[in-house]
């Protein structure tokens, strides 16, 4: 990323039709290829003294799913192909930048924008499949029917907060080795690459378990977050 | 001065200032963190992850700044 170019722009490929496709939603189409190639290899013949591969990957599963059960204190398969979709997908979306000449989807403002309004439709489906619809519209006059302004407004500010926490922060770390680079030269930004690790993954986290606190208040187990 | 130098000088006042307030919050979240893992470190993982959701929350106020940084820098409605 150059410093002068708008970090808002759009980065136009090429166009299919009359439909632009821009370099995060190649980058996408790659990760999404690539998870679906390594699920495959390890399923491909599912045994029970499993090889490395499945091993790997059902302990990945088995992980997250304690997880969301921490989080949402009930049966946690119903959510859990969501919530782990989402985790292990930003995961490698956001640690891609690694890879020289990639730029991670998630820097962008409209791969962010795309998950959170999944969130968004999930925890409603969600909430009226667990409570009827009835029950579920009812949790808005709660304590007070003088909150329902806020609660309503509250749908929409936090996920508007999740999509610009992880757009925020990708995007500003690609500034920052932007920046390193233009001050100090090639080998400086290293460090901070480093660091670049972990904020891709505490990222992806904090995206994951914030979706699973609202899922989780919208089905009532957890307090409103 | 020009709309320009303005929005720059806007920029940087907005993430300056708006940084303070929730790094001042996040230590204190850590400190109390940190502090109930010395006390009961067998509640770890809950309060590891209570922390990272209210870590979340309070990083929200200074991403709001920065949003409004970035607005005014390459989003500028005055500018046309």
């Amino acid at each position: 990323m150059s410093l002068s170019t708008s970090p808002l722009a759009e980065d136009i490929l090429f166009h299919i039709g009359p439909i632009p496709i821009s370099q995060p939603v190649v980058t996408t189409w790659g990760i999404m290829a690539a998870l679906s190639f390594i699920c495959w290899l390890g399923f491909r013949r599912p045994r029970v003294e499993a090889g490395t591969l499945q091993t790997v990957l059902e302990i990945i599963v088995e992980a997250l799913e304690k997880q969301v059960k921490d989080i949402v204190r009930r049966d946690p398969w119903p959510f859990v192909p969501l919530l782990a979709t989402l985790f292990i997908f930003l995961a490698v979306a956001n640690l891609s930048a690694i890879v020289p000449g990639l730029k991670p989807p998630t820097g962008h403002i409209e791969t962010p924008a795309a998950l959170a309004a999944l969130v968004f439709l999930s925890v409603h489906y969600f909430g009226i499949r667990t409570k009827g619809f009835a029950g579920y519209v009812r949790h808005y006059v709660k304590p007070s029917p003088l909150l329902l302004p806020l609660n309503i407004l509250s749908e929409f500010t936090r996920v508007f907060s999740l999509m610009i926490r992880l757009f925020g922060n990708m995007m500003s770390h690609e500034f920052v080795i932007a920046i390193v680079v233009f001050l100090a030269g090639l080998f400086m930004p290293i460090p901070f690459m480093l660091l670049g690790v972990l904020i891709g993954i505490v990222q992806a986290y904090i995206f994951t378990v914030l979706a699973a606190v609202f899922i989780g208040a919208a089905i009532g187990s957890v307090e409103a977050g | 001065m020009t709309i320009q130098m303005i929005s720059i000088l806007g920029a940087a006042i907005a993430v300056s200032f708006g940084a303070i307030g929730p790094a001042l919050g996040e230590g204190r979240a850590v400190a109390s963190a940190m502090d109930a893992i010395a006390r009961q470190p067998e509640a770890a993982g809950t309060i590891s992850r209570t922390l990272f959701v209210g870590l979340a929350m309070i990083e929200t106020m200074a991403i709001y700044c920065l949003v409004i940084a970035l607005l005014l820098l390459y989003a500028n409605p005055f500018v046309s």
